[in-house]
Formats: C-alpha cells, sequence, structure tokens
C-alpha cells in the first residue's frame, strides 16, 4: 500500500502539465478526483483494519478481489483423449496476455493449494475470458484433476501472464511451428494470433474476424501418437484447408516414429530460412537447438519444467537465496541447523515443528519431514526448515 | 490427583501413541477442514458487519444491544477462533496466503509478530516453566504456591478484574519484556520498535472503533461509541476468563529448569499435560473459546486445527487413564471459580510445598505442584 498523497498529486502534475490550456479544468477535476480516490481508499482501509476492503468484498463475489486475482471456470471443453479446454473468467485485475504466453493457477486439491503453469491457448478473446488446454499426465495430481474433476464454477487463483516465447510484432515473414504433444498450446493461440486475428471458437463474434491481410507463411508439423490424440486435431485440420498460408504436418509416431531433426528438411525444405518456435518434451527440444545450433537466433523454445521434480537420494546441496550462502547437508540435518552452521541468520524458534517461526520460501527442490519421513514441497511452499531436510538440491529463501 | 512417576518407557509410549493421533489426523485433513475455517471467517465477516450495521440505528435499545452483542460475539470468534489459531499455523498446511500464520494479521493491539514469538515459542514450548514460561500469572499475578510471595501480591485480587478489562493491552505491554531490559538481554532500542508497532495497531483499533464509525453514525455518535467499547470490553474479559481457566486452575502443575534438561519428547508431551485444564462444554462454548477450552489437546498438538480438538479429546482422554495420568476438566463456572479461588488465597504468603514432592525421587518428569 504504498498510495501515499505526494505519490497522488505527483502524477496530477503530469497529467496537466500534457494536458492543452483550454482543458486545464478537466485536468484539474481528475487530480481532485484521484486524490480523493485515494483519501476514501485510506478512510475505507481505516474501517476495514486490520483486513483489507478486498477482504469483505471477497465475501460478496471472489473475482471483486483486486489484492488477489481470481477467476472462475465457465466451461470445460473436451479436446482430445484426457485433455480439456477450461475456460476461464478473470478477475477484473488480469492485465491481458500475449499468444505463447503462460499463466500460473493454483487450485485446492483437497484443500491444499497447488500451483502449476499452463500456456494459454487462446489469443486475447473480445469476451475477456481465457483458456488453458490441459492434458493429463498419468501420475500428475493437478492436470488430472483440472481435466477430470473441475466442474465450472470452480474458482482458480491465477498469476501471470509471464513468458516470452512469443511472435514479434509484426511477424516475421515465414514461420515454421515445431511441435508435439500439449506443445501446440501456446503455438494454437499464436496461429489464431496470426490467421484470424482472433479465437475462431471464442466470445460473443465467434467467426466473425476477417483473416489477416498480410498473413504470414506458416509451416506447422506437429506429433502426437495418434489422430485421435491430437489436441484441438479437427480445429488444425480446418485451419489448414481454409487458409492457404498455412501448411500443417501431422507425424503419428505410433504407426509413422518419432520425427527426427534430420526428417525437417524432408518435409520443410525452407526450414533454414524460416524463423522456428518449438514446443514439446524436453528430448526434442535438446534435439532441436543441436539442429538450429550455427542459427540460434532463428530458434524460439519454450520449455515445460516438469512439476514435481523426483527425490533423489538424501541430503543435498542448500543455497539460501536472500543470504548468498549454501551448505551441503546430510538427509537428517534440518534446513535450519545447516543454515545456521553456514553463518546464515536463520529465523527460528521451538526447533520441534510447533511454532512456525522458522518458515522459508521453497525456491526448488524437495524436503524430507523428519519427523513423519514424507518427502514433499513445491516451489512457493513455506517449509518449516527445523524439522525439514533436503533431498537432492535445494534453495530457500532466506 | 495421581502423581504415581511413570516409567521412562511409559512416557516414550505414551508419546508415540500422541504422534500416532497426531499423523493420523493430519493425514485426514481435508475439504471438510477448509470448509470449516473458511465457514467460521465468513461467519464473523458478516456477524461483524450486521454488527456494525445495526449500531448505526442503536438509538433504538433493542438496536444497540443486538448490534453490540453481535459485534462482541464477532470480536472474539476473530480473536480467539481465528487469529489465535490461524497464527499458530493451524491452517498453514492449506498454502492459502490469505489464511496463513506468515500473513495473518488481527484485530488485538498486540501486533501477530510479536505473539508469535511470545506466545507460540516462548509460551507454548516452556509451558508452564517457572522462570522460563512468562505467561505463568503473567509477570503480575501470584498464581502458584512456588512462585515467591511479596506484599504487592496482597492487591491482585483487585488488579486481575483490571487486567481482565483491557486484558489486549496488557498482553501487548507484557510481551515487551521490559523485565529482560536491564539485563542487557534487550536492546531499549528494539523494545522502542516493538512499542511503536503497538502503539501502531492501537491507534488503528482507536480511530475505528471509537472515531470513524461513532463519526459515520453522525447522531448516534456515542451510543456507537459505547457499542464499541462494550464489545472490546466483553472480548477482552471473555478471553481473560478463558486463558485463565486454561493453565491456573488447580490441577495445573508447574515445573523446574532442571526438569528441561535432556526433556524427550514423551516428556514435552506430559509437561504439556500436566499444565493444561480443559473446560466441558457444548460446541458453542468450543466454538467462541477458539477451542482453548481443549486446552490440553491444543497444548499436546499446538499447530493441528482447532476443529478437531473436540474429535481427538476422548481418545486423550482415555490414553491418559491407561498411563494414570491426569486430565483435568471442569466446567466453565468450576475453573473460573477455581482460577479466582487461587488468585485470592495466594495474594496472601504461603502454602508451603508439599514435602513429598521435594523428596520424591525424580528419574522422569514429576510435576512439582
Amino acid at each position: 500500500m504504498g498510495a501515499g498523497p505526494i505519490e497522488g498529486w505527483g502524477r496530477a502534475e503530469v497529467v496537466r502539465a500534457r494536458v492543452p490550456q483550454g482543458r486545464s479544468w478537466t485536468a484539474s477535476c481528475s487530480v481532485v478526483r484521484s486524490a480523493g480516490m485515494r483519501g476514501l481508499a485510506r478512510v475505507v482501509r481505516s474501517l476495514t483494519t486490520p483486513l483489507l476492503p478486498d477482504d469483505y468484498l471477497a465475501l460478496v463475489n471472489p473475482l471483486w478481489c483486486g489484492q488477489e486475482l481470481r477467476g472462475r471456470v465457465e466451461a470445460i471443453r473436451p479436446e482430445a483423449a484426457d485433455a480439456a479446454t477450461l475456460v476461464i473468467r478473470p478477475g477484473r485485475t488480469w492485465a491481458g496476455h500475449r499468444p505463447g504466453q503462460w499463466v500460473r493457477i493454483g487450485i485446492d486439491i483437497e484443500a491444499v493449494r497447488h500451483w502449476r503453469t499452463y500456456s494459454l491457448s487462446s489469443p486475447p478473446r473480445r469476451d475477456g475470458r481465457l483458456t488453458i488446454t490441459v492434458k493429463a499426465v498419468p501420475d500428475g495430481l493437478v492436470s488430472r484433476y483440472l481435466v477430470r474433476r473441475t466442474r465450472p464454477g470452480t474458482f482458480v487463483h491465477l498469476a501471470g501472464p509471464e513468458g516470452d516465447f512469443v511472435l514479434p510484432e509484426p511477424p516475421p515473414p515465414r514461420l515454421l511451428f515445431l511441435t508435439a504433444g500439449s506443445g501446440i498450446t501456446p503455438v494454437r493461440a499464436m496461429l489464431h494470433g496470426l490467421l484470424t486475428g482472433a479465437d475462431v471458437r471464442g466470445g460473443t463474434e465467434a467467426g466473425a474476424a476477417a483473416p489477416r491481410q498480410d498473413v504470414p507463411d506458416v509451416v506447422l508439423v506437429h506429433s502426437a501418437p495418434t489422430p485421435d490424440d491430437v489436441i484441438f486435431g479437427a480445429e488444425l485440420r480446418a485451419l489448414a484447408a481454409r487458409f492457404a498460408n498455412l501448411r500443417l504436418y501431422e507425424r503419428h509416431t505410433r504407426t509413422g516414429g518419432r520425427l527426427r531433426p534430420a526428417d525437417l528438411p524432408g518435409l520443410c525444405p525452407d526450414w533454414a530460412e524460416r524463423t522456428a518456435w518449438v514446443c514439446g518434451p524436453a528430448g526434442m527440444l535438446e534435439e532441436a537447438e543441436e539442429h538450429w545450433a550455427g542459427s540460434a537466433d532463428r530458434l524460439h523454445v519454450e520449455r515445460f519444467r516438469s512439476s514435481a521434480p523426483a527425490a533423489v537420494g538424501t541430503g543435498g546441496r542448500i543455497r539460501f537465496t536472500k543470504s548468498g550462502r549454501q551448505a551441503d547437508a546430510e538427509g537428517g540435518t534440518p534446513l535450519l541447523v545447516a543454515g545456521e552452521e553456514a553463518g546464515v541468520l536463520m529465523p527460528s524458534g521451538c526447533r520441534m515443528g510447533i511454532c512456525h517461526s522458522c518458515v522459508g520460501r521453497l525456491i526448488s527442490g524437495r524436503v524430507r519431514d523428519l519427523r513423519t519421513g514424507q518427502v514433499h514441497g513445491e516451489p512457493g511452499d513455506l517449509i518449516q526448515t527445523c524439522v525439514s531436510a533436503a533431498t537432492g538440491p535445494v534453495q530457500i529463501e532466506l | 490427583m495421581p502423581t504415581t512417576a511413570l516409567s521412562r518407557a511409559d512416557v516414550e509410549e505414551f508419546g508415540r501413541e500422541l504422534d500416532r493421533i497426531r499423523e493420523e489426523v493430519i493425514a485426514s485433513l481435508g475439504d471438510e477442514d477448509a470448509r470449516y475455517i473458511r465457514g467460521v471467517i465468513a461467519i464473523q465477516r458478516k456477524l461483524e458487519i450486521g454488527g456494525r450495521v445495526l449500531l448505526f440505528a442503536s438509538w433504538l435499545p433493542p438496536a444497540w444491544l443486538a448490534g453490540t452483542t453481535a459485534l462482541a460475539a464477532a470480536k472474539i470468534l476473530e480473536n480467539m477462533e481465528i487469529g489465535h489459531n490461524v497464527l499458530h499455523g493451524q491452517w498453514d498446511w492449506m498454502r492459502d496466503p490469505k489464511i496463513h500464520s506468515t500473513t495473518w494479521e488481527w484485530d488485538v493491539v498486540s501486533p501477530a509478530d510479536q505473539w508469535k514469538h511470545s506466545h507460540n515459542f516462548v509460551h507454548h514450548t516452556w509451558t508452564n516453566v517457572l522462570g522460563k514460561d512468562r505467561d505463568i500469572g503473567y509477570s503480575l499475578l501470584r498464581v502458584s504456591p512456588e512462585q515467591p510471595w511479596h506484599p504487592v501480591y496482597l492487591l491482585q485480587p483487585i488488579y486481575n478484574l483490571l487486567l481482565a478489562g483491557v486484558f489486549e493491552y496488557g498482553i501487548a505491554l507484557y510481551d515487551l519484556e521490559v523485565e529482560r531490559i536491564p539485563t542487557g538481554d534487550k536492546s531499549p532500542k528494539e523494545a522502542m520498535t516493538q512499542l511503536r508497532a503497538i502503539a501502531g495497531k492501537v491507534g488503528r483499533q482507536f480511530t475505528k472503533d471509537y472515531l470513524a464509525f461513532p463519526l459515520l453514525a453522525g447522531p448516534a455518535f456515542l451510543p456507537v461509541l459505547l457499542g464499541n467499547l462494550t464489545a472490546n470490553l466483553t472480548r477482552n474479559v471473555w478471553a481473560h476468563t478463558i486463558i485463565f481457566c486454561g493453565h491456573f486452575p488447580e490441577g495445573a502443575e508447574v515445573f523446574t529448569e532442571d526438569q528441561l534438561d535432556g526433556e524427550t519428547r514423551g516428556q514435552w508431551y506430559v509437561r504439556q499435560l500436566r499444565g493444561s485444564c480443559n473446560i466441558d462444554g457444548g460446541r458453542l462454548l468450543h466454538l467462541m473459546s477458539g477451542n482453548l477450552s481443549h486446552q490440553i489437546e491444543h497444548h499436546l498438538f499446538p499447530d493441528l486445527p482447532s476443529n478437531r480438538y473436540a474429535e481427538i479429546a476422548p481418545r486423550i482422554r482415555a490414553l491418559c487413564e491407561r498411563f494414570g495420568l491426569p486430565y483435568t476438566s471442569g466446567s466453565l463456572t468450576r475453573q473460573t471459580g477455581s482460577v479466582y479461588k487461587r488468585i485470592l488465597r495466594l495474594a496472601l504468603p504461603g502454602p508451603r510445598r508439599r514435602p513429598e514432592h521435594a523428596t520424591q525421587p525424580a528419574p522422569d518428569l514429576q510435576a512439582v505442584g
């Protein structure tokens, strides 16, 4: 809450300086109004302390909460085998996104909040909704929940958008998209942005969008196990039929085998002259990086970090990011003790896991609860350092 | 009271049984618990809004009474079932930053971070250890015969009543631990920083309850101010009553520092049990006391969600019977009566420690009360 009166007046001065003489009265009005709004906000906060006005607004509608971005799932559309698109209405503070970017989704599963990142699968829509398209991974807690158990009306938490896997403006004249599996999702948003200027299925003006005039030449090479596994399969085929400047090549790996970079010149002879956007599993990205080694400036990749890195071994190197120190700890040494021995100013209390004075935010890695032996931890979790030990490399914000 | 010393093996077995109960509860936490706390928070906020709206019509005596009651109930819930328990980290497992011990702030004048140190750490770790747990009589009262008598305690029946009315301010100032400044344990600068934080909270509470809302009510300025004052006073007296019933009735024991040497998890559990007393009552009492009516369960498992205490209480009681350990519990009137009797009795010198405790061998944890 850094909204002091001085800040408000400072901005008001700038507004007035830019406005022509004849309209300065209007400008002064807006100055008074913005200062008035800030004053009013302060008064309202003094009525709700120690809570925020938002906390009461959220009682009526969670989407009105400006401090914490929420979204409401409006529809769930099945896309392919065990994949679905979630249409989400974001709260009023959603900033909008560029095709190709991703969003962080927080969802409560058995009352515990889990955060994951998903590519936005549509360009910005006229109706303000956003979509993510999720493929249920066999042991993926969140993806399975989103695809199979989420119902319209569910509230989720949102953060973002983020990511620089986006097209430049204007886009290059010739493009190559190389995707596999759910790697199609950000590219689908880009395709719609490029070809139709909007999401053909989205919004109230669906289908009304006219094709862009200056459309570039696009090749899409996509891999999936079978035709039925192609997420957005029917839609992509329809787009390719409709737009002469989009060529689609599907590789069905169960029958055709895995696509290798060496196959590329045969499918797209001018691949080296195209700017490429590649999204898929880690192995595919590595191969692409090798293939484009001489012309890395024409390659853009989107990496999907696996959501839960497997905990291997016990103990590991702990990095304390705020204090810039690190320590090698054994599997039975609490993070708290390791930090103290490394000279980190660790917050601490009871040292037995009851008082929660010692918690620090986990950045990466997994920890073992020394009381139960259970291995847990996702980025962003608040970890009780006095009863948690590293399993593998750990970074913690302390 | 059965004070048979348990064997070391028994104490550890008792501890393992409790660990098992704890793990069972943790493993079963889920949607229903989340619905509970979010429901209580929603009720509390609606009660507060309702109370304050009613008070705008407080020139009508029934509206004043209803509004003040609703506001007092909201403040009690906010303080006890929500604030105290959220600050213990009981709901941290949900990973909801809106209901988390590291982000919560409450409507009492103790800033949350100061409270977490003095209460969660000092009191809950050193429960009822003389010279360690500053909550024994809050440095003001003599509530245990082991505390040396001083003539000032002659006045404690009176100033205890005054303390009840201004309880939240008393707690905030007591958390400053000013007695550690002369010994050099605490810098005056640190105390000043804390004091400024308290002053900030006092200022905000006064602005809200005694200025902003009365002004909004216009002609009802005075009745609104009186309603808010009554609600705060009610909350203070209620919190004082419940908290004093938790550790000071007959049956609650105190311990000495030497008993902490090499204290095992099992012994820690036994000390928590012997230093705490429950209040018998219905669901409303449990809710309005922030489930501190299950003080024993709360002290054994301070970070388990409070809505689960009632469910595990019969199992804890049965476990105590099996191990021959005391499980002190009584009605609110009985426990309150017992506390006040103690405060009256201990205003005077004595009684002397019973000799059998002084001579009894203490191979394991042994109470001195």
